[in-house]
This record gives structure tokens, C-alpha cells and sequence, in this order.
């Protein structure tokens, strides 16, 4: 008790005394520097490469006879950028900071030249990549960690290296899977009881992850849809991850490995010699085998590996691949419009990754609104699917509860969080994720709510903590005394939730529920607006 | 308290109207490669046959139960490692000496000792078993209660038949059932012990406050609907329609079905007094109301240390509730309704290692079916008493299981559903293990 009167105690003070001094700045104009926005010399080469790929949106819009709707506001572009590159909407704090950019400004290239500088844009891609690279299962004991190559992959990402340095390196490493953490790519697919890396799960992983091919069914019997691809394809690429060994030095290539399988129809085990699936002439020998493929992979003529990462990350940008499913595109196509253009681009650019980000994002699609501005004349499906229109899609477990938590703060959660805050958001993610239901690899099926999703926003325990009243801890609450009138808490309490102001009728509707109401009461009112944003159907859906 | 009705005919009518296969070909004839939802589910309501079984319940075993210490004992021998056994209700059928009260009613139910599969990792193989697939890049198939649930709808045109979920997982484990292609909206509704209150259920708010919560909600969708696709709430986000089904849950009677304590004494000590025993009385209190399936879940089989005594220990928790089970569902009169399955992701090795542990199996372990006019009393298949064998006698694959189940609800298991990567996949590609059903 002692101890909590002398050292506890104060410093709880001193906490409160800070949280709601900054709770005062946040709604006062905020004395941090806007964002600056790209040079212009940098912009000239950008514009261009958008240039070209919104014309390839123009003609396939054109052909389909389809218009498409205006475009979307800063906050609203803002807000698909950070819950696609953070996992979260922006917060009040980060809003201001929008606001406060130049007339005239590139929104969207000033926001993405705030995200990159965010360490959590590097730690989120990292975790959203590598559900392509390893997927979301716990692997193999002891061999494998998943935390160290999301790790590694942020710090990759963060670098901003490029793309295909980081695929050859997750294709050929050697070492140990704890000291070289991309080696885990290879020991994810260590087989249990012996034997080390499964060449066949390499193989089907490398096609799909790396090359937007589905060769899974091969391994067993030829293409029985098209008369593409034979067992033997298949085969000829696990051959190349044959010689992977792994032993208490980590994982290493063992030249005298080779590769056997029985083809179907046959009576014996055969050996089996690696070769490439499809573009022969860009295959060079020398190094090991994985070397081998590792740069054929990636060669800039293998136009198959640029066009299934600039699938993956528009499907993270937008919800919703440019051809689906995303990691099985037909190889000799025809392709929707974009992807190639898109393609091309991120090969020349010599596979920048925030480069191919801001052309998506600096895109056509992207800046389009999700709804028509005549309430008459709704979006179609037709816009939707030609991207006249940005379609709306679910946001993943992740991001709701990552909306929930933020939205729940003033400021950022970012690298500068304290640690007690971090752990804290980290343990009620996982909480939540479980109950709401977490697709792991599956990630763009777009599925309609649920039942549970419902039970848990409406009476879940996140939802609830987040938003009670609670001047320490909760925007609602802390919005609830010190915003200068009912207006001025309405509008943060709408921009902290759903980045957006009210609509007329929303205010219509809340601000005489706010008027008069002080202390506990409005602290009760403030909590039951939360609950209805947090629930409506806009909160977790990306639009 | 029975289960209600289930109109046999579906919500098409009954004979005389198209069956299946008819509205199959016909709509072949008007040039459709495939059927839309609800064109499937009107092929499919055309032909369902007489009194079926209803539900499902599956005892979940995870980790991996040892065959050897359950229900596949070969006692004496060098693998048994001095394991006994004791003698049960069938003449000829011995189980491990954990299972006394089970053994009672050997006669209720019949046990596969010769299932195998490929899959020896504990993820992937717990998808195996729950789905009859193994798991499969890119699409995830549905497991046994989300089958039924789509396979067998709601009478009448009702969205559903009862206002609590139609698949429920008690005790969830690190995998619980999933709707996989057919949608997350078949998913297992996941619940807890049954000593606390079913999650999220409660409001938060008292119901003035509640109506003011609502009020605003109104408010807000309206403003997002404006401008947006026309049908956004039916085809797209189902948002509305999920708050009122959850709404209609949270004020259900059904939902005391979770709620064990109102069990006489003596039931409730017969099921034992732990969180498998308490979920198992529940499962029945489900079924009792008419929920499809049931998965209980009983965590801690791994046994790679010291395999005797921690077999030992989880069989003092499922002996008394299987047996429990089984009882109160004929007491009730349920059993002939109700399909109870015991499963696993694998079984455990024949020889012993290092710790005294048993590794990884998947050459040949048992699982349990019983009810659902499924024959009782049968041991089928044979492993190997010297452990050497991968190949046991009288092999059963985990996918005929599938097919066993789906056959006897009267679910056409070759049905081929449409998955979302435009590749038609059958129900179930098992056999129907033809002792269980005749």
C-alpha cells in the first residue's frame, strides 16, 4: 500500500496529467509539420507511368460502355492507404496533419511518403506478404520461426529493397533459420520424422508466390483443364529444391541429392532432373540449384513473376485482386486491363516496391469513390468490375481490430508507442482475430459479415473497453469534455471512427442527443455514438 | 423437449415435383455450365428421402489419441508396453482399461481401427479429418457440420430453423470447423465452457440505451447505402441481416440449451465435472433443440512424453461424458436422430520413444460412429500387433467416413458443389463403409 501511495500513485497522476493534455493539443491546431510532398522531378517520371496505366482503365472502360464515378476525397484516399499499408485508418492526429497539407497537393503521394516513413507499414506488408511466402501455420518445431522472417521481411520492406533481391534470397538461402531468418521460406516445408524440406511444397509455393501459377494439382497427374501443363512440370521444378538439406547448422545445398518420383501409370521411382516450367532462354546455369532458379524467377523478361506481385499488392491496395484468384493467372493470357501496364512498369523501375505502390495508389481506380454522387443512379457491379467505381470490400479481422483500437486513441499508434500499449494492442488483436474469424491464406475471398462477427462488435469485450467511459484510455470519453462545443466533438468523434465528417442528417441526428448533456450523461451519449459507428456496415467494410 | 420438425421434402414439396437430377439436366439443357445458389438449392430440395437423422456430434480428440490405449488395444503384446485392457459389452471387443463405462455400450456403437490417412502434421491432418480433404492450396474446404448445414436448410423458406447457430464448437481448439468454400456464415459458432456465460451474447447497455445505440446505427446506414450498389446489403455485405439474426440469438429462449447448471445433479456428475463433460451435456441440450452439429473439443492428446499416463488422464475426462452422451441421447430418444462420432487427426505409434512417448501415426487409428441408425457393435479393420505394418487389414480412409456420415443424413456425398475458384468438387470422394449402414 505504501508503495502504491509513493510510487504508484503519482506516477498514474503524472499519466493522466499527459494523456489529457495531449487529448487538449490533438483538438487544438497541432504544431507538427505537414507532410512535404514529393519533388517535383521525382513526380514528372511517376505521373507519366500513371498516365499509361489509367489509359488502359480508360479503353476497357470504354469498350464496356461503362462511366465512371467522381473521385474520392483526401480523408477517404488517406483511409484506404492506411488500413491497406498499417492495418489501421488514420488517427484524429494523423487526420490534422492531412489538413494541414498545401492547396493543391498530391493527397495521396504525400500520404504514402508519411506511411513509408511509418515502421508500421514495413511490419504489416511484411505479415501480408508472408502469408503468400509460408502462410499462417505454425510449421514445423523447432526449425521454422515465422516471427523471424516477418521480422526480416519488415526490415526488407523497410529498406525499400528490391523485390527481386528479396524473392532469390527467400528461393536460395543457406544458414541458419534463426541467424539467416529467409532460410525459413525453405524450413517451413521441413517434413516431419526426417527426411528435411518438402521439394514438392517448395514447389507448388515458389509457382504460385512467385510466378501466379497453380501447378498443385500436377504434382499427381497432368492439366485435365487445358492441355498446358503435364505431372512431369511439376516434378522438373521440385527437382530444383532437391539438393535443399537442413542440419543443425541450418539449412545447406547437398550436391549429391538428387530427385526421385513416380510418375502416374508408371511401376517405378525415377530420377528426375530440374527444369524450368515455361521460358527456357531465360535460364542460366551456374551455382547451386536454387541459385539457378532463384534467377530465373526473377529475370526481367520472366514478365510472370512482375505480374503476380503487382496482382497481390492492388489486391492488398484495394481488397480485391486485378485477376483472380490472385496467385493463379493465366500464363499466356489474356490479362484485364492494367496488369500488364503495371507490370511493366515495376520491372523497369528495377521492382520497387513503394514505387509500384504509389502508381497503384496514384491510379485511376484508386481515386475513385465507392459511391455515385447521384443517389438515383447507384454504382453497378459493372463499375465495380471494369474499376469505374472502387469496390467495396470486407476489411480483414486485423484491420476491424485495428479500427476499433485506433479509432479509440487520438494519436497514431505507431513506433513511438509506449511498450504497455503496444502489448496491450497486440494481445486484444489476437483475441479478437480468433473470434472474428481469420481466413489465414485466403485473403480476397470477400466474404458477406456474420453472426459472430455482429455478436462480437455489438457486445464484445474490445468494443466495450475501448469505448466505456474512460478519460484515460478513451477517445470517446476524452472527446466528450474537452472538445470546444457539440459540433467540434461530433465531427472528431465521425473522423476518428470512420475518417470522415458527418453528413447533415448524421448531424441531424446526434448533435441534439449531445446538447446539454454534461458529465457522466454526455459521457454515456458519447459512448452509445461510438457503439453505432463501430457497428454500421461502413466501419468494416473498405470503401 | 423434441428437436422440430424437418419437412422431408425441403422447402420444394415433396414427390411429384422435380428431382434433382431432373433440374440437373435441365438446366444442362438450357446451356448452364453450372448452377446458381439458389438454383442448387432448389435441385437439391427436390430430393430428400424419408426419417433421416438430423445432427451431428463430433467429439474432437486434438492432439492425436493413441489408438492402442483406446479403442485398439493389443494387450500382451510388445507394443502394448504393459498397457491392459479390459473385456465389453461385445463379445470378442476389447478396449483399453481407461474406457470401463464406454465399454458398457459397446453395443451402441461401432469403431473403424483401420483408418489412415497421409497427413502426420497436426494442422494439416485435423483439416483432413474434419473436411475428408487434405488441405489443398487456395480453397479451403468446408468441414462436416457446415456440409449438413448447407446440405440440410431450413424448412419453409425460413432464413433458419432454429435463432441460435445450426453449428456450434465447444472448446474450440487451435482449428475449429469452418465453412471453408461455402462461406464464413457456415462456420462454427465458438462457445466455451459451459460454467460461463455463451460469449458476446449480452448487451452491454440497458434497452433504452440499446434503442438509442440502434436509432444511430439506423441513421448511419442509411447515409452509406446512399449512392452504393442497389442490392449491397442482400449481394454483398449481409450486415443488416447478420444484426438481426444475432439479435434474434440474443434474446432466444434456445440459447438456455447452453446452460448445464439446470441439469439434475446426477446427470450432470455422470458427464463429470470438467469442461468436456459439461460441453458434452450441452452438445445434447443443442441437438435437443434442433442444431445440426455439435464439435466438442477434448485438447491434450499429444502424448510425445510419457504416453501411458497422459493417455490415462484424458480418458478419465472422455470415458464417463461418452458414455454420458450416449445415454441421455437414447434416454431422450435422440440417438437414432443423432450421428456421435469420436475423432482424431491421428493415432499414436506403435513402438514407444526415448520419453516414453508415442509419436505421430496416421498408418492405421481408430475412430467411433454410433447413432444415427448406424450399426453398433462392430470393430472394423485390424493394425498390426507387431507395429511394423502400414498397411492394417480392412483399411477405411478418413474420406469414407465423410461419405458414411453424409449417406446415412441422406446427403447425396457425389454431389459436386461449385467452390469459388470455379472448380466443382465433390460433397465427399470416400465410399460408404457398407457394414456400418446395412
Amino acid at each position: 500500500m505504501k508503495l502504491f501511495l509513493t510510487r504508484t500513485l503519482p506516477r498514474l497522476a503524472a499519466m493522466i496529467a499527459i494523456m489529457i493534455g495531449l487529448g487538449v493539443m490533438m483538438l487544438r491546431s497541432l504544431d507538427k509539420p505537414p507532410v512535404t510532398p514529393l519533388a517535383p522531378s521525382a513526380q514528372e517520371n511517376l505521373s507519366d507511368e500513371i498516365a499509361r496505366v489509367n489509359a488502359a482503365f480508360a479503353l476497357a472502360r470504354e469498350a464496356a460502355a461503362v462511366s465512371p464515378v467522381a473521385e474520392a476525397d483526401a480523408l477517404t484516399l488517406a483511409r484506404r492507404l492506411s488500413l491497406a499499408l498499417t492495418g489501421a485508418p488514420p488517427s484524429l492526429e494523423e487526420i490534422r496533419r492531412l489538413e494541414a497539407l498545401p492547396a493543391g497537393a498530391d493527397a495521396v503521394q504525400a500520404w504514402l511518403d508519411h506511411l513509408f516513413a511509418d515502421r508500421r507499414y514495413a511490419d504489416y506488408l511484411a505479415e501480408r506478404y508472408a502469408r503468400a511466402f509460408v502462410g499462417v501455420e505454425t510449421g514445423p518445431f523447432l526449425v521454422y520461426r515465422r516471427r523471424r522472417l516477418v521480422t526480416w521481411l519488415g526490415d526488407e520492406i523497410a529498406a525499400n529493397r528490391p523485390y527481386d533481391e528479396l524473392v532469390r534470397q527467400l528461393i536460395s538461402a543457406e544458414g541458419l533459420w534463426t541467424s539467416h531468418p529467409e532460410t525459413n521460406f525453405i524450413t517451413v516445408s521441413v517434413m516431419q520424422g526426417g527426411g528435411g524440406p518438402d521439394e514438392t511444397k517448395l514447389a507448388a509455393r515458389t509457382a504460385r508466390a512467385f510466378l501466379g501459377v497453380s501447378l498443385d494439382c500436377m504434382q499427381c497427374h497432368d492439366d485435365k483443364f487445358s492441355d498446358r501443363w503435364k505431372q512431369r512440370d511439376f516434378h522438373q521444378l521440385a527437382a530444383y529444391f532437391a539438393q535443399a538439406d537442413t542440419s543443425i547448422t541450418g539449412v545447406r545445398e547437398k550436391r549429391s541429392k538428387e530427385y526421385e518420383t513416380r510418375y502416374l501409370g508408371e511401376k517405378a521411382e525415377r530420377q528426375v532432373a530440374p527444369q524450368v516450367p515455361f521460358s527456357p532462354e531465360l535460364f542460366a546455369e551456374g551455382g547451386s540449384r536454387r541459385e539457378q532458379l532463384a534467377r530465373w524467377v526473377t529475370h526481367p523478361g520472366n514478365t510472370a513473376f512482375a505480374r503476380v506481385t503487382v496482382n497481390r499488392t492492388w489486391a492488398i491496395l484495394f481488397g480485391r485482386p486485378l485477376s483472380e484468384p490472385v496467385d493463379d493467372i493465366p500464363l499466356d493470357g489474356p490479362y484485364p486491363a492494367g496488369l500488364d501496364e503495371l507490370a511493366t512498369g515495376f520491372i523497369a523501375s528495377g521492382y520497387d516496391m513503394q514505387r509500384l505502390i504509389r502508381v497503384i495508389a496514384g491510379s485511376d481506380p484508386f481515386r475513385r469513390e465507392s459511391r455515385s454522387a447521384d443517389p438515383d443512379k447507384p454504382v453497378t457491379p459493372e463499375q465495380e468490375s471494369t474499376w469505374a467505381a472502387f469496390p467495396l470490400t470486407p476489411l480483414r479481422p486485423e484491420q476491424v481490430a485495428g479500427s476499433i483500437i485506433q479509432s479509440s486513441t487520438l494519436e497514431a499508434l505507431d513506433a513511438s508507442t509506449h511498450i504497455i500499449h503496444k502489448l496491450r494492442r497486440f494481445g486484444e488483436t489476437q483475441d479478437f482475430v480468433k473470434r472474428y474469424g481469420d481466413r489465414g491464406e485466403d485473403e480476397f475471398a470477400g466474404e458477406s459479415g456474420t453472426i459472430p462477427q455482429r455478436l462480437l462488435l455489438m457486445n464484445g469485450k474490445l468494443v466495450d473497453e475501448r469505448t466505456q467511459p474512460n478519460p484515460i484510455m478513451n477517445s470517446s470519453t476524452r472527446l466528450a469534455h474537452y472538445a470546444p462545443s457539440d459540433e467540434a466533438t461530433l465531427d472528431a468523434a465521425f473522423l476518428a471512427v470512420l475518417s470522415r465528417y458527418p453528413t447533415d442528417p448524421e448531424r441531424g441526428h446526434f448533435s441534439p442527443l449531445l446538447d446539454g448533456q454534461t458529465n457522466k450523461s454526455r459521457e454515456r451519449t458519447m459512448a452509445d455514438l461510438y457503439w453505432s459507428l463501430i457497428n454500421s456496415t461502413e466501419f468494416s467494410w473498405n470503401r | 423437449m423434441k428437436p422440430p420438425a424437418f419437412s422431408p421434402h425441403g422447402a420444394c414439396g415433396g414427390p411429384g415435383h422435380f428431382t434433382r437430377r431432373a433440374l440437373l439436366k435441365s438446366s444442362a439443357v438450357a446451356g448452364l455450365g453450372w448452377l446458381t445458389p439458389l438454383a442448387q438449392q432448389l435441385a437439391r430440395g427436390a430430393e430428400k428421402p424419408g426419417a433421416r437423422p438430423q445432427s451431428v456430434i463430433v467429439l474432437w480428440m486434438e492432439g492425436g489419441a493413441s489408438q492402442l490405449e483406446t479403442f485398439d488395444p493389443h494387450p500382451g503384446s510388445a507394443i502394448a508396453y504393459g498397457a491392459k485392457s479390459i473385456k465389453t459389452a461385445v463379445k470378442g471387443i476389447q478396449f483399453g482399461e481407461g474406457l470401463p463405462l464406454t465399454a458398457e455400450r459397446a453395443e451402441d456403437f461401432s469403431i473403424l481401427r483401420a483408418v489412415t490417412s497421409k497427413e502426420g502434421d497436426h494442422t494439416r491432418a485435423i483439416y483432413n479429418v474434419k473436411t475428408g480433404y487434405r488441405p489443398f492450396p487456395g480453397l479451403i474446404h468446408p468441414a462436416i457440420g457446415s456440409i449438413i448445414c448447407h446440405e440440410m436448410p431450413a424448412p419453409d423458406g425460413k432464413a433458419a430453423a432454429i435463432d441460435i447457430p445450426s453449428h456450434i464448437s465447444l472448446l474450440p481448439g487451435q482449428n475449429p470447423a469452418r465453412g471453408g468454400y461455402l462461406g464464413a456464415q457456415y462456420d462454427a459458432f465458438q462457445a466455451y465452457d459451459p460454467v460461463k456465460p455463451v460469449p458476446d451474447v449480452r448487451s452491454r447497455t440497458d434497452d433504452e440505451r440499446q434503442r438509442q445505440r440502434l436509432a444511430g446505427l439506423d441513421v448511419l446506414e442509411q447515409s452509406f447505402a446512399a449512392g452504393r450498389l442497389a442490392d449491397m446489403e442482400k449481394t454483398r455485405t449481409l450486415h443488416r441481416t447478420s444484426i438481426e439474426r444475432a439479435r434474434l440469438m440474443m434474446s432466444s429462449d434456445q440459447l438456455a440449451a447452453f446452460d448445464v447448471s439446470v441439469a439434475p445433479k446426477a446427470v450432470r456428475e455422470a458427464f463429470g465435472d470438467t469442461p468436456f463433460g459439461r460441453s458434452c451435456l450441452a452438445a445434447v441440450r443443442l441437438v435437443e433443440v434442433g442444431v445440426r452439429c455439435v464439435e466438442v473439443t477434448l485438447n491434450g492428446w499429444d502424448t510425445h512424453i510419457n504416453n501411458h499416463e497422459g493417455q490415462a488422464k484424458q480418458l478419465g475426462i472422455l470415458d464417463p461424458a461418452l458414455a454420458a452422451l450416449i445415454g441421455l441421447l437414447k434416454e431422450r430418444d435422440l440417438y437414432e436422430n443423432t450421428i456421435v462420432m469420436v475423432a482424431t487427426e491421428f493415432g499414436r505409434t506403435p513402438k514407444l520413444n526415448l520419453a516414453e512417448g508415442r509419436d505421430h501415426w496416421p498408418h492405421g487409428f481408430s475412430v467411433l460412429l454410433g447413432g444415427g441408425g448406424i450399426r453398433g457393435g462392430l470393430a472394423i479393420g485390424e493394425t498390426d500387433p507387431t507395429g511394423e505394418s502400414e498397411e492394417p487389414a480392412g483399411k477405411v480412409h478418413v474420406e469414407d467416413i465423410h461419405a458414411t456420415i453424409f449417406h446415412q443424413l441422406g446427403i447425396d456425398y457425389d454431389y459436386e458443389l461449385m467452390t469459388p475458384i470455379g472448380r466443382p468438387i465433390a460433397i465427399s470422394d470416400g465410399r460408404v463403409i457398407r457394414e456400418l449402414t446395412s
